[in-house]
Formats: C-alpha cells, sequence, structure tokens
C-alpha cells in the first residue's frame, strides 16, 4: 500500500465488505426465492411448479462476489487516488455539474470511452457516411446486409427523430412509436384512397403525424414535464388500441397489405412491367435485378436520415433550437426571459412527431404490409434506448446505439431474448454512472464567447 | 337497475385494485416529485408471487382455504416489497441530485428490465389459475337478471378497507407516518431536524409495494390469468386515478382508484368492451386540461 492506513481501519476492513456484501446476498436470496426459485409451468393445462434452486444459489453467489468486488473497486479507488479523503469541492451551481453529481462514485469505475474532439468526430462521422454510402458496392455485401442496414437507418432516422424531443427539448416522449404508426397508416390509407405516389405521400404522413403531435402535446406541455411522459405512454397504446379496433379503415389485427411500392421517380423496380410502363431496369437498359430495390430503398432512407440530421443540426442554431436547449436546462429562467414555454415546447414535440411519420411512411412502403403488431411498446422503448443509450443530444451517438441494439438481435437466438433485458438494466446502468450516455456531450449548440470555458 | 348495479359491484371491485396500487404512486410523487414508471411492473412481480406461493401451498397440501390466503397475503407483501425496496436503491437513490429526466428514464428502463426478467424466467405464456375462492350469493333479481356478489369480491372489498384503515393509521398516528408527512413538506429542512430521509423514502417505496402486491394478490385470484405484461396498463390505470384523484394525496389516490374501476366497468357494460381502456386515458387528459390539481389536490407551485 502506498499510504500508511491506520491499522484498525485495514484490519476493520475486509469485515466490513463481506458483511456489506453478506447482507446485498441476503437480500438477493429474498428476491430470487420467488421468482427465480420457483417457476410455475403449465403442463396438460394445469399448472404446475418447478424448482430452480440451483439458479437461486448461483444468483446469491453472483452477487455476493459482485458486491464484494465493487466495495473493493470503491475502496483500491479510495486509496488510490490523489485526493484521498478531503471532501469533494462543492460544486457550483448548474445543471452541467449537477448532473454529474449522482454518478460521480461509480464513474471511475466505467471505463471512460475515450474524450472525442470535434475533429475525431467530424472524421469519424465521414468515415460512417463514406461506408453507409458505400456499402450495397462493397464486396461483402448481400441482399440480407443491405436489408438489415435499412433496419438500422430506419432506427437511427427514428433516434434522430426522437432526440428532437428528448435530447434537446428535454421532453420525455414514451409513445415515439405512435407517431410512426400514424405515419405509415395514413401512407398506406393515403396512397391507396388518392392514388398518389410515394413523394406525394410522404409530406402527408409526416404532416398528419405532426398534427397528432400538436394535439396531444396542446393539453400536457403545459404541465410538468413527468405528465407528458405518462400521457405519451398512454397515446401509444391507444393508437395501437384504435389501429386493432378501427376496422373498417385500418383492417384490425390482419393490417394492411398491398401498400405500393416506391418507385424511381416513376420507374417501377418490376421483372415485367405493365402495359404503357417502362421499368427501371428498361430504363437504364440493364439487367433486373431484386437487389435493385432493395439498394433503391437502402439509399431512400438514408437520403431521408440524412436530411433529417442537417435539418435538426440546423434548427439547433436557429432560435427555435437554441430556445428548445434553453428550456431543457431552466424552464423558469426562460419564462422569465420571455420564452413561451409550451409553444417553444409544441413545436419540439410537433417536429420529432413529423419525423417520426416520415420514417413511418417509409417503414410502410418497404414492408409493403403493415399491422398494429409493428407498432407495441417495446418499438417505442427501443427507439428510447438507442436515444438514451447513445448520449441524449448526441447525433453520432444515435448512430452507433443504433447499430449495436438492431444488429445485436442478428447474432443469435440468445442475444434476441436477452436483448430488452440488456437495454432496461443498461438505461439504468447509464443513468446511473454515466447520465450523458456513452458517447455524449450536452454542450450547448452555441456559446456567448469564444474562450469563456472550455469543457 | 339491477344491472347497474351488478356494474357498481364489479366497478367497486376493480377500483379497490386500482386504488391500491395508486397509492405508490400518490406516495412516492409527493415525497420526491417523481413517476415511478416501474410501479405498474412491480403489481404485476406481486401477482406472481402470489401466483407462485398458491402453487407452492397447494404442492404442500395446504388445503384450507383462510389459512392459504393469509399466507399468500404475506408472503406476496413480504417479497415484493423487497423488489420495490431494491428498485429504489439501485436505480433511484443514486439519481437523487441528477438531471431532472434521469430518473425517468432509469425508471423506465427498470420497468423494461422488470417486464423481461419477469417474462424470461416464467415464460411469455399466460398463466391460468383455477378459481380458489368460489361462490358468492345472489343480491337481488329483478326481470330475469340477477346481481351476483361472489365472496371474492366481499373479500377484496373488505382487505382493501382494512388496508386502507392500517395505512391511514400509519401515516397520521406513527413515527414513520409523521416521518413521512414531513419529508413531503421539506425534503432538506426535515434532514435537519433529523429525519432520516433516504430510510423515509425507502419506506414509501416498500408500503407502496406492498399494497400493490396486495393489488396484484387480488387480481390473481378475482380473473385467474396473469402474464408478464398486465403492469403496464394496469400502471397507466392506476396512475390516472392517481392523477384524478390530486396527485399526492393519499386519500385521492383511493377516491380516484374507485371512480376508474366505476368508469371502466359502466364503460364495458353499456359502451365497448374494446375501447375500454382508451376511456380511461381520455379521462386523464380531460383531468389534466381542465382541473390538473386533482378532486382532492393542492396546486403545485414550482419555485426556484
Amino acid at each position: 500500500m502506498a499510504r500508511a492506513a491506520p491499522p484498525a481501519a485495514r484490519r476493520g476492513a475486509w469485515p466490513a465488505r463481506l458483511a456489506e456484501a453478506a447482507l446485498a446476498a441476503g437480500l438477493a436470496l429474498v428476491l430470487a426465492v420467488p421468482l427465480i426459485g420457483f417457476q410455475a409451468v403449465e403442463t396438460n393445462a394445469v399448472l404446475g411448479i418447478r424448482t430452480r434452486f440451483g439458479w437461486v444459489a448461483l444468483a446469491v453467489a453472483a452477487v455476493f462476489a459482485g458486491r464484494l468486488l465493487l466495495t473493493l473497486a470503491r475502496d483500491w479507488r479510495r486509496a488510490f487516488s490523489l485526493r484521498p479523503t478531503s471532501p469533494q469541492p462543492s460544486p457550483p451551481a448548474g445543471t452541467e455539474r449537477k448532473a454529474e453529481a449522482g454518478g460521480r462514485r461509480f464513474q471511475a469505475l466505467v471505463p471512460a470511452f475515450p474524450a472525442l474532439g470535434r475533429r475525431e468526430r467530424a472524421l469519424l462521422s465521414l468515415l460512417g457516411l463514406g461506408f453507409a454510402l458505400a456499402l450495397p458496392f462493397l464486396p461483402f455485401s448481400s441482399s440480407y446486409l443491405i436489408d438489415l442496414a435499412t433496419s438500422v437507418v430506419i432506427y437511427v432516422m427514428l433516434g434522430w427523430g426522437l432526440n428532437v424531443v428528448v435530447g434537446l427539448a428535454g421532453l420525455l416522449d414514451l409513445g415515439y412509436v405512435a407517431f410512426y404508426a400514424v405515419g405509415a397508416y395514413s401512407f398506406a390509407l393515403f396512397v391507396r384512397w388518392f392514388d398518389l405516389s410515394f413523394w406525394q405521400g410522404l409530406p402527408l404522413a409526416g404532416l398528419l403525424a405532426a398534427c397528432f403531435g400538436l394535439t396531444l402535446g396542446f393539453p400536457v406541455l403545459r404541465l410538468r414535464g413527468d405528465y407528458l411522459a405518462i400521457v405519451t405512454l398512454g397515446f401509444g397504446e391507444i393508437v395501437r388500441l384504435m389501429l386493432l379496433n378501427w376496422v373498417p379503415v385500418t383492417n384490425g389485427p390482419a393490417g394492411l397489405s398491398d401498400v405500393p411500392r416506391p418507385s424511381f421517380f416513376g420507374l417501377p423496380f418490376e421483372r415485367r412491367a405493365p402495359p404503357g410502363v417502362t421499368t427501371f431496369a428498361d430504363f437504364f437498359h440493364i439487367p433486373f435485378s431484386p437487389q435493385q430495390r432493395l439498394i433503391f430503398l437502402y439509399y431512400l432512407i438514408l437520403a431521408l436520415a440524412l436530411v433529417t440530421n442537417a435539418f435538426t443540426l440546423r434548427l439547433r442554431r436557429l432560435p427555435i433550437g437554441r430556445a428548445w436547449e434553453a428550456l431543457r436546462e431552466d424552464e423558469i429562467a426562460c419564462r422569465a426571459l420571455g420564452i413561451n414555454p409550451t409553444t417553444v415546447k409544441l413545436s419540439a414535440f410537433a417536429t420529432g412527431a413529423m419525423l417520426g411519420g416520415f420514417a413511418g411512411a417509409f417503414f410502410a412502403t418497404r414492408q409493403g404490409f403493415i399491422s398494429p403488431e409493428s407498432f407495441t411498446f417495446i418499438e417505442s422503448a427501443t427507439i428510447l434506448a438507442i436515444v438514451v443509450l447513445g448520449g441524449m443530444g448526441s447525433q453520432l451517438g444515435v448512430v452507433m446505439a443504433a447499430v449495436v441494439l438492431v444488429c445485436l438481435p442478428e447474432l443469435g437466438r440468445a442475444f434476441a431474448e436477452f436483448r430488452m433485458l440488456l437495454f432496461g438494466a443498461a438505461m439504468v446502468a447509464i443513468m446511473v454512472w454515466r447520465p450523458r450516455g456513452l458517447v455524449a456531450h450536452r454542450a450547448p449548440s452555441l456559446r456567448l464567447a469564444a474562450g469563456r470555458e472550455a469543457r | 337497475m339491477a344491472y347497474f348495479l351488478q356494474q357498481l359491484i364489479n366497478g367497486l371491485t376493480l377500483g379497490s385494485i386500482y386504488g391500491l396500487i395508486a397509492i405508490g404512486y400518490t406516495m412516492v410523487y409527493g415525497i420526491i416529485g417523481m413517476i415511478n414508471f416501474a410501479h405498474g411492473e412491480i403489481y404485476m412481480i406481486g401477482a406472481f408471487v402470489a401466483l407462485i406461493t398458491f402453487l407452492v401451498l397447494g404442492v404442500a397440501g395446504v388445503s384450507y382455504v383462510p389459512l392459504a390466503l393469509l399466507v399468500m397475503l404475506l408472503a406476496t407483501m413480504l417479497f415484493t416489497a423487497a423488489y420495490g425496496w431494491t428498485v429504489e436503491r439501485l436505480a433511484y437513490r443514486p439519481l437523487r441530485q441528477s438531471f431532472r429526466l434521469a430518473p425517468l428514464i432509469s425508471a423506465i428502463g427498470m420497468s423494461i428490465f422488470l417486464q423481461n426478467y419477469v417474462q424470461l424466467l416464467q415464460g411469455a405464456r399466460v398463466k391460468a389459475l383455477p378459481p380458489v375462492v368460489q361462490g358468492g350469493f345472489i343480491l337481488m333479481e329483478s326481470g330475469g337478471f340477477s346481481v351476483q356478489v361472489s365472496w371474492l369480491q366481499i373479500f377484496i372489498l373488505l382487505l382493501t378497507l382494512a388496508l386502507m384503515a392500517g395505512f391511514s393509521l400509519l401515516i397520521a398516528a406513527t413515527p414513520l407516518g409523521r416521518a413521512q408527512r414531513a419529508c413531503e413538506q421539506d425534503m432538506t429542512m426535515a434532514a435537519l431536524l433529523g429525519i432520516d430521509v433516504d430510510r423515509t423514502i425507502s419506506a414509501a417505496f416498500v408500503i407502496g409495494a406492498a399494497l400493490a402486491a396486495v393489488a396484484g394478490l387480488m387480481v390473481t385470484l378475482y380473473y385467474g390469468v396473469i402474464d408478464f405484461f398486465i403492469g403496464f396498463l394496469a400502471g397507466i390505470k392506476a396512475f390516472t386515478a392517481a392523477v384524478l384523484g390530486g396527485i399526492g394525496s393519499l386519500p385521492g389516490a383511493m377516491l380516484g382508484g374507485l371512480l376508474i374501476g366505476l368508469i371502466e366497468a359502466f364503460w364495458s357494460g353499456y359502451f365497448s368492451v374494446e375501447y375500454k381502456d382508451v376511456s380511461v386515458f381520455v379521462i386523464l387528459v380531460l383531468v389534466l386540461i381542465f382541473r390538473p390539481t386533482g378532486l382532492l389536490g393542492r396546486p403545485d407551485v414550482e419555485k426556484v
């Protein structure tokens, strides 16, 4: 030991640590016995019980070891840190510092993500963009890979859309999938009723989703932020129930099929065109291949996502975007400065809803079939997890989180099963240890003067 | 008339269950001003613990119903309260000083975690339990429609009344209750006067979880079908009940719960079953527009 600890403290450390670990293990035992120890299983339509005490022992042992390691790491850190016993200086008033206070105790236990500077971030973004653009033509790419990449980009776009609401404006929206659903269904219905093309249906879907956002946000956004969370949670469920039960319009659980496929400026991706129509392949005098449509869809969503990104990045620098960020940090101060919180929040909420609607329209045209199954709470939770894990307000973080979250289930069945469990745990862990996300920076987009306080 | 009476009884039973869950929301909100999204999941865990205790008792050969009910009640409250305490300790306590959204997001994460935890451990399929308490009596008969009251409904109403009485006494007349009320008014001042704030908050979670566990037990007995997802809708409804009664107000939570139960029962009795969940949600939005403080709540003044 580098520092001579008082003998009593050194002797006292181990029993205390063991007692702490034993306490945690005891609690784990209480928690594990009913739900892990027993399983209600149905055999021949009669519920029976099965015991799994081995698992309980395993869980208790794991908690004991984990807690012991945690206390060891804590003590070790305390012993070797530069300022071992001096109390932390009281943080200056300000949300930025306050945000860290909760996690400071454990922060050193989590491997710090290399802090990315502005240039590294730009380089990483460019590399990512280049890779995304080149992906369909890389030697190892396949239909499967392009399809997967399309899914990833849909989630990236949804994440960027939700980021406007959660990351910039600080409004917790738990029913984001509702706007996605509104976009998908309104696109499918409009295109069918009025015989529109994809490019005519897309803005309509976004508009309708934005209107839903306005209608929903108006009563709720005047109140404390927490209400919004639960109302949006309910709203997501209501939209799903409406889609299930309003059979004349939505066709109920059976869903809507035959959503028109997108065409390349009027040139369909078909092997054989109906009379009087030229197909994409014929027009460019290339042989037909089913991959062409996949590649087109991929570039379509990539373009939509990039437009979304550019749009939100611009918005952040406009007065409205600055008002969003200011409102996130301190609502009362904003009110004092003459910002109308309701209007500003409403604009963020509607913008997010509109972007969700666009993504929904794309989803409908890509699948060709939509049903309420696709718009459950799990989807909302996944999108929120992407935003939170990526670090609220960080565009790059959203991309990374989306790649991980969408590709994880593809690795195998076990990953798919444990995916949501891990997401949930990760969301808690991130909030406790790194409230700003793994790559996040929550710095304001604009500063008053250069060099005032470089973070 | 008879039909009305029947719906009234059903609604009161349902309302008791919602009220018990709503107390957990309102207690936590009253003290730390946070919506505990994982509370619905705590209720769901309560239902599962009740189911498992019942099955274990069946294996152990306990067939005397009152004894079985008592054991189920105690076991469910104990184990679920442990979950309530742990959730607070792991997911909320470290965030006491964090930024505004952090506890909410953490609660969502916890809720997702607990749902999947139970799904993975107990299976995704709906669990159907044979009726434990059977029978009842016919209250009145008119025009070929008989109003039935089951013993189970009586049991649920009486148990709710007893718990409410005990709980009110706890809040009104014990040191713990006094600490709860003090923390609700001013946490810093309470801490300065020697109240262990952390412990008081933990107690709020434990009590809320125990009451939600009883609600879970009641649902298991009453409907006999549970799955890992029941906490989601019940959570939203109980939260609506808490808002309707005035969030932060304990009698309000009970009143709101009863009202929501009645509204849901009458809606499905007279209008459409499909949209009964929509009705509750519409109420939530209407209350938030026209009377955000709820029926018995105090206006919420935000200070710097």
